[in-house]
């Protein structure tokens, strides 16, 4: 794995971040109503940015919560690695709520489609929106964001990787190519 | 860590990280039941077999909740009404549930050694529910949970078995557990019902109950079997509750914060008192619904590591 461009240094991933805020708010008109979920790991870590800038903004405190899909996924039995299941911690009803859902990369959209399910599962939202840091292409599901930090043209042959300073000790994101 | 064994048939063969893995699974698994709708789709279009050559009510409903909530398909075969009655052999009823196509197969058998002696024969997963004298893996796993779960570790715990240790699997499988996660047991028992070498398994042997409970963190108080094991060992209930029975008085003399577990069903009055049993120091409730979480784990880790087995090939 060769890195071949930075496409988001710190400064850039806390612009996305505020810039995604705003963006919520002037959709939803405010934040009644609204929680942010965020999916594991790293949509759980922006997930949190979020509604604490949310927060700052708005004095006022939108509710958190974590989502672990490994029991929704369509690849179970395929993926080399056995998953850990982690806990789903979404600690308040989402009925009737405007859920905006957290992920770090959109790619073929099939995580967000397993994230839809899991959430379903817990209650019917009033809405569900969905906000990523990058979209990099490549559907195999329709499914959109209404956020988006950064759109990036990728090609199949390459990866998209966010380092987060809670989990990562940095954060930037970064494009890779497959090398051989 | 990842779980690789497509069965599950004893604690004494897992190491730490495979214990702690089982737990921490079931810890995620523990929020499904607090939803409104209980369910969620990791085994779905898996077909479960509880083959149940014992009577149990408990473990049973408790592995057929957690399959359900897994959203698997769920089989009971109970003994006396199926081939088992017209001289079908274990292994001829395996690979037929097998032939079947099933996926997973749980089993409870009086003969110590059957879960295994299955799993050495099929090719799809299975779980021990209780064997003989030998292991009940489960039911230890729910009981280490119950105890992280109340004192937030295991390493350094002491906690103290009491009852037929000599017949019980629920004792073994405890302590084979409970060690390897780094806790110090003792086990506590009349004389004719602590089997010899006991020692070896690296537990201390008490024959006095009062002197057993006092320091510890947690009883597990096993099952007195009077109607089958127990009888020659001790002639009159009464007696054992005299010299053995739990009881609030016990528990005060110990220093009254220690937590009682029971594997269930419950003899009131000989190895434990109603008050005690229902009172502050019980966790015996818990214990049934952690059962569900622990089970859907183990019943997960099985499906996953089976499924890769053969997708590797």
């Amino acid at each position: 794995m060769k890195e071949k461009a930075r496409i988001l240094d710190q400064e850039a991933v806390q612009r996305c971040v505020i810039r995604i805020s705003h963006e919520i708010l002037e959709k939803n008109k405010g934040v009644e109503g609204v929680c942010v979920v965020g999916i594991r790991t790293r949509g759980a870590h922006l997930a949190k940015r979020i509604a604490d800038c949310i927060n700052a903004i708005e004095g006022s405190s939108v509710e958190l919560g974590v989502l672990d899909i490994t029991l929704y996924r369509d690849d179970l039995t395929s993926i080399a690695q056995q998953p850990v299941v982690h806990k789903t911690e979404i600690g308040f009803d989402i009925t009737g709520r405007n859920v905006v859902l957290v992920d770090d990369v959109l790619y073929t959209g099939r995580t967000v489609r397993c994230a839809l399910d899991a959430l379903v599962d817990l209650g019917r939202p009033r809405t569900i929106q969905l906000a990523v840091l990058v979209d990099r292409g490549h559907r195999e599901v329709p499914i959109r964001a209404d956020y988006v930090g950064k759109n990036v043209p990728t090609s199949q042959g390459e990866t998209v990787e966010v380092r987060l300073a809670e989990s990562d000790g940095k954060d930037e994101v970064v494009l890779n190519e497959r090398s051989g | 860590m990842s779980w690789v064994r497509k069965d599950l048939l004893g604690l004494e063969e897992l190491n730490r990280e495979e214990i702690e893995l089982i737990l921490d699974t079931a810890e995620s698994f523990k929020e499904v039941s607090s939803r409104e709708i209980k369910k969620v789709p990791a085994l779905r279009g898996k077909t479960v077999v509880n083959l149940f050559y014992e009577p149990s009510t408990r473990t049973r409903v408790s592995f057929e909740i957690a399959a359900k909530r897994l959203s698997a398909d769920v089989i009971n075969i109970a003994a006396e009404t199926s081939s088992v009655r017209k001289g079908e052999t274990l292994i001829d009823t395996g690979t037929n549930i097998q032939a079947l196509k099933a996926d997973i197969v749980v089993i409870r058998h009086s003969f110590s050694g059957a879960a295994v002696m299955l799993a050495r024969k099929l090719d799809i997963s299975v779980v021990n529910a209780g064997d003989g004298w030998h292991e009940h893996p489960t039911q230890a796993l729910l009981d280490m949970f119950t105890l992280k779960e109340k004192l937030g570790r295991i390493e350094g715990l002491r906690v103290c078995i009491v009852g037929d240790i000599a017949h019980s699997r629920v004792a073994r499988s405890n302590i084979w557990g409970l060690t390897r996660l780094g806790a110090k047991v003792t086990v506590c028992a009349p004389r004719m019902l602590i089997p010899p070498g006991i020692e070896q398994m690296g537990v201390d042997v008490g024959y006095d109950i009062d002197e057993a409970l006092s320091g510890a963190d947690a009883v597990n108080v096993l099952r007195m079997q009077f109607e089958r094991d127990a009888r020659e060992a001790f002639p009159r209930e009464m007696d054992y509750f005299r010299k053995f029975g739990i009881t609030r008085e016990r528990i005060k003399k110990a220093g009254g914060n220690i937590i009682v577990m029971h594997p269930g069903p419950l003899n009131r009055g000989i190895e434990i008192a109603s008050d005690v049993a229902d009172g502050p120091n019980s966790v015996i409730l818990e214990q049934v619904t952690n059962g569900i979480a622990v089970r859907m784990a183990v019943l997960f880790l099985v499906s996953q590591a089976n499924d890769k087995r053969f997708s590797a090939d």
